[in-house]
């Protein structure tokens, strides 16, 4: 077995390599569905409004755990709402045992965010243990949702500068195009389910960058590639070529890293649950998005076309007399 | 660029060997690596807080009540240097952030500039002389006025010592509580970080480190209450505080100057009342607080003196007899657990200004406990996931890809031990969704040599130059994805800098194990063979 193993390289490719899908063909389809999604997604956040965290929203939260058997959510419920704190979420958390009770921020600024948690672990001791406790008072959280917008914005930027200094232009303003269609569409989703949107999730964000920026620069470096080996192919079909030419390692890359999110996300518990849910979405939509937006977008915009040593010397040459000029 | 020179071969192998001695105290126990002899590496990857279980919290000082004492000890030190020159005022007060002194006559304005120049402090170190003092004394608008104002940079040293202070103060009172693993770091200008590990019950840290402990003794004013002086005119140097709502007037007159502070303190100790039964603290002054007590007690026999705790009277007990010895008990109503804690506060120091829990994550050890076993297990799971997709894609290379992984793991978990950087639940996601990211490294190859063969080339040209062309797009995928990682690191505490971390490494990593090790393992693989019977099938 092993013998006939060693000699031979062959897997099994996911896509036969003579396969040319025309991605080309879709794409004014694919750019109008795009913006259409994204135009969704922005209402959405909007109207439906993001579902902060504590960490964004301030206010505590605290998970406890049933001494014996189930958490009896509706009595905890009449319990906790007669504490006078405002409005108090409770939810099951994972098992039947654990519970997550949510509290508003309290009026009356940072010192009162504290005896209400107290208050809440007071009244609920003699039958739970309490397993986590977060409290971020205002001012916390007013300055973790100043970061986790600079965050994203300057991996964005930062993301687009690399591209920028290693490719054109073209492929720069291709990637922050995808790349904003990228998170635009998992917020729009999160604001859709009202799913926990905490700095977890911005961590989530930031790495579906980088992941999406991955396949977009492989996409481009192929791209380049081919701009020079193929000088006379007409644009369209050139990227359709490129785009056609990594597939295979794009949907394995894709699905690997699924499998692994997938695996992430039903056994990883429930704490990281909402960061692992915003990264199997975030790569899914990110494979997408560099197929369908990143290169297509080149179609429109144009690129240089001669990517010879001669060529970068005409205009570095063209740069330097007008520099003397 | 698969001929590796044996100096090469021995390097990247003495590499993954130093890796895998460097991290595998991380696979067993901490009781198995206690036992091991002890030329084996001990060191393991320290876990977060929200693995083994323990508590952050963040404090903020209050920034107002450290100005508002340093004004109030700048007019106490100016109407001091003023008497002592003998230059006739008739008002200093506090308006906002300045101290605005009325001199009787204008005239001896410059030579009261001169004096109350002398409550200038030059700030910055004293070699860089980085200058500048931390107030500022200035003629003011009207004639006859002096300014006395703090100038920014004294405000940013004033609030960084007191920050200083504070932690040195934690420190001592956290130290009580019996665990030495906690870490307090200052944030920023005015806040405090405390870490925590192991801790399951924030209560009392929250109430050791809740109260200031400013025990002060203060002169009760011989003869008007403090209902009288609230009615008429309040008298200079005199302030009201409240009382202990227990015992005694709601509120009293006393000399806001304090007699002894409790900077003087040299013990504290919790103890009872042999006629009461009621708990009490006994406390001894340091030579200095002794004598200043000793003196004020001998002359006030038969006049009540306040003690005085974060502003609020405690008691104020007649003097019978000149207190000589220097040592006293405070009595109040406290019971065993409050005079505990009174006395190690008061044993610490008290604290330059209040301090607020502006945030806390608190992680008790058994949610900590299921979280590591639920990321091991995803871990697992994942990894296998990965194994199987690779060894189907790509057969006998997958097998190299494979193991170029199990380097990558191993040299990134053994970077992060020797860093002694902290695992976190975010961080094991890391870790397994580095390893997925690794591969992509792999798959480029692997795709570009298989392009190469259908394009005709002989199988080790092929190799070579799958190497060669994927090799730039590596570079910049990672380089992308570390700018991401980086921006992280910036944003993120705790967890989410945890991720950071293994993220930026894996990415490190990742080039030396899955591109040379596998093109190492490779050419291993190449040379095992026969001659003529390599045959690499593009499918």
């Amino acid at each position: 077995m092993l013998m006939k193993l060693i000699p031979v390289f062959r897997g099994f490719d996911f896509f036969p390599h003579d396969l040319r899908l025309p991605f080309m063909k879709f794409k004014a389809a694919a750019l109008i569905g795009s913006i259409a999604a994204m135009a969704i997604a922005l209402a959405l956040c909007m109207t439906y409004g993001l579902n902060y965290g504590v960490d964004f929203k301030g206010g505590s939260l605290i998970e406890l755990q049933a001494k014996s058997g189930k958490a009896d959510i509706s009595a905890l419920r009449d319990k906790l709402n007669g504490l006078g704190l405002g409005n108090v979420q409770i939810q099951e958390f994972g098992t039947p045992s654990d519970v997550l009770v949510r509290l508003e921020e309290q009026p009356g600024g940072e010192m009162a965010q504290q005896p209400a948690v107290q208050k809440v672990i007071d009244s609920v001791s003699s039958d739970y243990t309490q397993r986590r406790v977060e409290v971020v008072g205002p001012a916390v959280s007013s300055e973790l949702r100043m970061t986790g917008f600079i965050a994203v914005a300057a991996g964005l930027l930062a993301i687009v500068a690399y591209v920028w200094f290693r490719f054109e232009w073209q492929f720069a303003l291709g990637a922050i195009v995808a790349l904003s269609h990228d998170v635009i569409l998992v917020a729009g989703i999160f604001a859709f389910f009202q799913l926990e949107f905490d700095l977890s999730t911005v961590a989530a964000l930031l790495t579906i960058l980088g992941y999406s920026v991955n396949d977009t620069v492989v996409v481009s470096d192929r791209i380049r590639e081919n701009l020079r080996k193929f000088k006379k192919m007409e644009l369209n079909e050139l990227l359709n070529l490129s785009i056609n030419e990594t597939l295979s390692r794009t949907i394995l890359t894709g699905v690997t890293a699924i499998a692994v999110l997938i695996s992430l996300y039903i056994f990883g518990g429930e704490v990281i649950r909402s960061f692992n849910l915003a990264m199997l979405l975030g790569v899914v939509i990110g494979t997408y998005s560099s197929i369908f937006i990143a290169a297509p977008l080149l179609g429109y915009l144009g690129v240089k076309r001669d990517w010879s040593d001669a060529a970068a010397k005409a205009v570095a040459a063209t740069k330097t007399t007008r520099a003397k000029a | 660029m698969l001929q590796f020179t044996r100096t090469k071969i021995a390097l990247i192998l003495l590499t993954c060997l130093a890796g895998f001695v460097v991290a595998m105290p991380n696979f067993f126990s901490k009781e198995t690596v206690a036992s091991w002899p002890s030329f084996m590496p001990k060191k393991q990857l320290p876990l977060g807080l929200d693995l083994q279980g323990g508590a952050h919290l963040l404090l903020a000082m209050d920034q107002d009540e450290i100005k508002k004492d340093w004004m109030n000890n700048l007019r106490d030190e100016s109407r001091k240097l003023l008497r002592d020159a003998k230059i006739g005022f008739t008002g200093i007060g506090v308006q906002g952030t300045q101290l605005v002194v009325k001199l009787s006559k204008p005239e001896e304005r410059d030579a009261a500039i001169k004096q109350l120049d002398k409550v200038r402090q030059p700030i910055g170190s004293a070699v860089l002389g980085t200058g500048g003092y931390d107030v500022e004394v200035s003629a003011g608008n009207d004639p006859g006025t002096v300014i006395v104002k703090p100038t920014d940079a004294g405000m940013r040293a004033r609030i960084s010592n007191a920050a200083a202070a504070s932690i040195e103060t934690i420190n001592r009172r956290v130290n009580n509580l019996g665990t030495s693993e906690s870490t307090i770091v200052r944030q920023g200008a005015d806040r405090i970080l405390i870490q925590f590990p192991g801790l399951k019950d924030t209560k009392e840290l929250k109430a050791l480190i809740g109260e200031t402990a400013k025990l002060t003794f203060h002169e009760v004013h011989p003869s008007i209450r403090a209902d009288e002086a609230k009615m008429s005119t309040i008298p200079a140097g005199y302030k009201i505080y409240p009382g202990d709502k227990n015992e005694g007037p709601a509120e009293y007159l006393l000399r806001e100057q304090p007699v002894v502070q409790g900077d003087d303190l040299a013990d504290a100790q919790p103890g009872f009342d042999n006629r009461t039964n009621e708990a009490v603290i006994n406390f001894r002054f340091n030579q200095s607080g002794a004598r200043k007590f000793g003196n004020f007690t001998k002359d006030n026999v038969g006049k009540p003196f306040a003690i005085v705790l974060d502003n609020k009277v405690l008691s104020a007990p007649v003097i019978r007899e000149p207190i000589l010895g220097g040592s006293g008990q405070i009595s109040g109503s406290f019971d065993v657990d409050s005079s505990n804690r009174l006395a190690v506060q008061l044993r610490s120091g008290s604290l330059p200004a209040k301090l607020t829990i502006v945030e806390e994550r608190t992680v008790g050890p058994s949610l900590g406990a299921d979280s590591i076993a639920d990321g091991q297990r995803a871990g697992i799971i994942g990894g296998i996931a990965v194994v199987i997709l690779t060894i189907l894609a790509y057969g006998t290379f997958g097998i190299f890809a494979c193991v170029g992984l199990l380097v990558h793991l191993i040299l990134t978990l053994a970077l992060m031990t020797l860093i002694g950087s902290t695992l976190t639940l975010p961080g094991i996601a890391g870790l397994v969704l580095g390893v997925a990211m690794a591969v992509d490294a792999n798959v480029l190859i692997y795709e570009r040599i298989r392009e190469e063969l259908r394009a005709g080339k002989s199988p080790i040209s092929g190799i070579d130059a799958g190497f060669q062309r994927a090799f730039v797009t590596i570079a910049d995928s990672q380089l992308t994805t570390l700018c991401c990682a980086l921006i992280m690191f910036w944003l993120g505490s705790g967890p989410i800098r945890g991720f950071a971390v293994t993220l930026t490494i894996g990415i490190l990593t990742s080039i030396f194990a899955s591109v040379t090790v596998v093109r190492l393992l490779i050419s291993f693989w190449l040379k095992a063979q026969p001659k003529g019977r390599i045959q690499i099938v593009p499918v």
